[in-house]
């Protein structure tokens, strides 16, 4: 029920301390669960080398091939969920493909956010026919879906990991461009941007001191949906073996290694790596959707 | 044949963390084909009294004390299913926005046959009958072609008739009209407000009449009430009340209606309605009041009852302290 | 509304130029096609000749030219691999990957549509929070993931599902399951805000104020007005469906688009490709286009927030 209208509200302008502080309290009322396991991941990627067991890409000396998880009969404590077809322990390849997963994904989703953001900004303020042009390779972008462009621009252009990155980031910008061209549009008719305009502000002065820390918030709450939406891509194409290419460590590649004994029963192949996907992703939406209540109550609908 | 009494209606939010008394202690009786008009801001509890009459609060609202004697039961002692049998059929409300009023994939028919349908069970050629006969009684032309047409047909003065016959569809002995005409033209307005007192003086049904105009309370009313932070400050027959107003929130409201060739300055009150969940201690009205004593800030007042069935509520009424 | 209607066509007319000529200048920036498709041990005049009979040999405008024109009487190219009118090809599989888009639809509105509505009837209860998690579950679950452990559960351990290929309502069980599970989440989520939104509207407080069941207040008044955008939504996704269940359909081996497309890209058969892309571009734009009209001719107060 408070009064004030919205138009005497200030850019922002925080301290660094204050910055910190926030952010302290905003970790201590974050969903446990979604953070325990962010948080768990991102050290065993971090970590790697040091925790898994063998090298992920080397068959495992006097293991066999297809060696089910340690509990089932003909399994081996020395390998804890089984080997794959090469002989090689999965439990090494789960743990250093998280690293995939998350670079992938976090280096995707800040190629997209930047491009995206970018292209709203310029786009909200410039007007015209700027404006114009991105929105309409912005509509062009949109009729496609995403994951069959992705698709078509990994088997144009190549796999690799960082190429995989490019495609994604640029399949993915989209989203951000829309959303922030509107944040833009309704932000430059405030008062603190004319204000500096009147001031003599450069126009990149404005952007950088009055639109772009006004537009951060929602660019954080896209992000963190993003996130899952672009490690589930990156599955996607490993899978069809357009992604991240063998020997590495890759979740979408040991299920599509997997397939073919699929029939054959040996389900461990299959579900480990996929339960792994599942996780990290149901992770970062149940962190995003706390995220965007509490830092834009207004995009709840996004 | 209403009565209400200190009716107590409380907001619960943020899992009952935070209590907003949108109404609280409210007491007003109305007769038999009368005409209250309830008065004030935006925010001080009309619609919610109104809501709380005919039990559909919003899920967070709760009737926590008080009671609502309609035609000798107590309306805030029934069950949702009994209440489902007055509503629409001895309880009918029009509400604000025309335009948002109707369902806009159904036809007019269905929407103004529904009460009969569902109350009286008329089925077939006597609901036509009906439906027809409540869209002459609200001026519809050539009502036979015009049940047929869908609500994005009409136009906005047509439509709030529309929902006039909705109401009326059951017969009821009180309507209940939550600013009917703010959204409609100026035009539109008066002519809606006289087809209103037409139907009231033909069927005999009594009116409660929410407005912040008091031009219409002054056209439309028998007794008014003033609404001021969830309770009512003051009331009384529309005439003496217009006339002599007790409480100082009463002659602030009159004074700040702009009268054609009056010398005197328009006077605005000064500051911001107050908030429901953080209310001023004593009299809510006191830090806008112009003529507030320390008193007012510390005790609240009571009901004073004046002659001629006037009630008002403020310590300078009380205390004879009344400026001249 | 005429001007409107213009304009939404245009604005589709410049994203489908857009977008072809960006798909059409990613394949050619990529990569040679002849050398694939020649043998091995072809001398470079028969590379020229393959060249020539393709039209390869001109200018990129001139074949981005010679595309368009030929695109607009709804002709697409040749085929490399097939020898046959990539249009051809498309209309041969579309007929499989709409009864998979079809069933695929059909699951997600049956999941979705119940489960939304009762998650916005009874707003912030225990079956609310339960519908949220399914939501939660069918965004965070890759669906290929889903259909290699429907194989796993239905085909390898229970024996009861065929695990691949088209032919009666029992191949399509799973994929459609798998496709449409991701969907069926956007629509939980769509119909709860929607029912919500319609719930709290007026026409639905007068319903109550009309002392109606709330089973016809429910039912009636706010069912209908709040799947209009729900089924306007499944109509969208199914034709996304369509078009971009490549890894569902590699799966499960049906002969759809998504698996024409795949077959496309490994075999580097450029017009096919670049066909079937535009293609789905074609599709989609065309069904948002349809969309968008028919809710301006519903709705008036559309045109002027777009």
């Amino acid at each position: 029920m408070a009064t004030i209208p919205a138009d005497t509200r200030l850019a922002p302008r925080r301290e660094t301390a204050d910055k910190l502080r926030a952010l302290l309290e905003a970790a201590r009322e974050a969903p446990l669960l979604a953070v325990v396991i962010l948080g768990g991941l991102v050290l065993v990627a971090v970590l790697a080398d040091l925790i898994a067991p063998y090298d992920p890409t080397l068959p495992v000396k006097g293991a066999n091939v297809f060696d089910p998880p340690f509990w089932m009969e003909g399994g081996s404590t020395s390998t804890l969920l089984g080997t794959d077809f090469q002989g090689r322990d999965i439990l090494s390849r789960l743990i250093h493909g998280a690293r995939v997963s998350l670079i992938v994904g976090l280096m995707g989703t800040l190629v997209a956010g930047s491009i995206g953001t970018a292209m709203g900004i310029l786009s909200g303020y410039a007007g015209g026919w700027v404006d114009q042009i991105i929105m309409r390779v912005t509509d062009a972008w949109l009729a496609l879906p995403a994951i069959v462009f992705a698709i078509f621009l990994a088997a144009m252009i190549g796999p690799s990991m960082w190429n995989i990155i490019a495609i994604l980031g640029g399949v993915y910008w989209t989203r951000y461009a829309r959303v922030i061209r509107g944040e833009v549009l309704t932000l430059r008719e405030r008062e603190f941007v004319k204000l500096a305009e009147i001031a003599g502000a450069s126009k990149l002065r404005v952007i950088k001191k009055h639109i772009l820390p006004n537009v951060l918030n929602t660019v954080t709450v896209l992000a963190s949906l993003t996130v899952g939406v672009v490690i589930i891509a990156e599955a996607s194409l490993s899978f069809l073996g357009v992604g991240v290419p063998p020997p590495q460590p890759a979740w979408g590649l040991m299920l599509s290694e997997a397939r073919p004994t699929l029939m054959a029963g040996q389900w461990w192949l299959t579900v480990f790596p996929g339960a792994c996907i599942l996780l990290i992703v149901l992770a970062t939406q149940l962190f995003g959707d706390w995220l965007r209540v509490r830092l834009d109550p207004q995009t709840r609908n996004l | 044949m209403l009565e209400v009494t200190d009716l107590r209606t409380h907001f619960f939010t943020f899992g009952g963390a935070r209590v907003v008394k949108a109404v609280d202690g409210v007491s007003f009786r109305l007769r038999e084909g009368e005409t209250l008009g309830l008065v004030g801001e935006s925010g001080s509890g009309k619609t919610t009294t109104c809501m709380s009459i005919v039990g559909l609060l919003p899920r967070a609202g709760r009737v926590v004390g008080g009671s609502v004697l309609f035609e000798g039961e107590d309306l805030t002692r029934k069950s949702q299913r009994e209440l489902r049998r007055i509503r629409g059929r001895r309880i009918a409300m029009i509400l604000q926005d025309p335009m948002a009023s109707l369902n806009p994939l159904f036809t007019i028919f269905r929407q103004v046959a529904e009460p009969a349908f569902f109350h009286q069970h008329l089925r077939g050629r006597t609901l036509r009958e009906r439906v027809r006969h409540l869209l002459e009684s609200v001026r519809i032309p050539s009502p036979e072609w015009r049940m047929r047409d869908y609500p994005h047909q009409m136009s906005g003065g047509m439509r709030q008739r529309i929902v006039g016959a909705i109401a009326l569809a059951g017969g009821p002995r009180l309507v209940i009209a939550d600013e009917p005409t703010t959204n409609l033209d100026v035009t539109i307005q008066a002519q809606y407000l006289d087809l209103l007192k037409d139907i009231q003086r033909e069927t005999g049904v009594a009116l409660i009449f929410v407005t912040h105009n008091l031009g219409i309370v002054a056209k439309m009313c028998d007794r008014v009430a003033v609404m001021y932070a969830g309770k009512i400050i003051e009331q009384g027959p529309v005439r003496a009340l217009f006339d002599d107003p007790k409480h100082p929130y009463t002659r602030a409201l009159l004074g700040s209606v702009p009268k054609l060739g009056s010398k005197e300055p328009l006077y605005a009150i000064a500051g911001q309605p107050p908030n429901l969940a953080d209310l001023p201690s004593g009299c809510a009205f006191h830090p806008r009041c112009p003529e507030a004593v320390p008193r007012c800030a510390t005790e609240e007042p009571g009901d004073v009852h004046l002659a001629g069935g006037r009630v008002a509520r403020c310590w300078l009424v009380s205390d004879g302290l009344t400026r001249s | 509304m005429t001007q409107f209607v213009l304009r939404r066509i245009f604005y589709s007319v410049v994203t489908l130029f857009i977008l072809s000529a960006t798909i059409f200048l990613i394949v050619r920036l990529t990569g040679d096609p002849v050398a694939l498709m020649a043998e091995a041990s072809a001398r470079p005049e028969d590379l020229d000749r393959i060249r020539q009979q393709w039209g390869l040999d001109r200018s990129w405008p001139v074949q981005y030219a010679t595309f368009m024109q030929n695109a607009f009487k709804g002709e697409l190219g040749k085929s490399f691999n097939y020898r046959l009118p990539v249009s051809e090809l498309y209309f041969q599989r579309l007929p499989n990957s709409l009864t998979l888009g079809l069933a695929a639809t059909l699951i997600s509105l049956l999941i979705g549509i119940p489960a939304g509505i009762i998650s916005a009837v009874k707003v912030n209860t225990w079956w609310d929070y339960a519908a949220k998690g399914v939501a939660l579950l069918g965004l965070s679950i890759p669906g290929f993931w889903l259909g290699l452990v429907l194989i796993l559960v239905f085909s390898v351990w229970l024996r009861w599902l065929p695990t691949s290929g088209a032919g009666d309502w029992r191949h399509v069980i799973m994929p459609a399951l798998a496709l449409g599970w991701y969907f069926a989440a956007s629509m939980l989520r769509l119909t709860r805000s929607s029912m919500l939104e319609v719930l709290g509207s007026e026409y639905i407080k007068l319903a109550r104020l009309k002392g109606l069941p709330d089973v016809v207040v429910i039912a009636m008044h706010a069912f209908k007005n709040a799947l209009i955008p729900v089924f306007t939504l499944a109509g969208v996704n199914m034709v996304v469906m369509v078009n971009a269940a490549v890894i569902i359909e590699v799966i499960f081996a049906w002969p759809g688009i998504g698996r024409l497309l795949y077959e496309g890209i490994f075999q580097r058969d450029f017009p096919l490709v670049q066909g079937v892309v535009i293609m789905a571009g074609f599709m989609i734009v065309a069904i948002n286009l349809v969309v968008d009209i028919l809710y301006a001719v519903i709705d008036p107060r559309i045109r002027l927030a777009r």
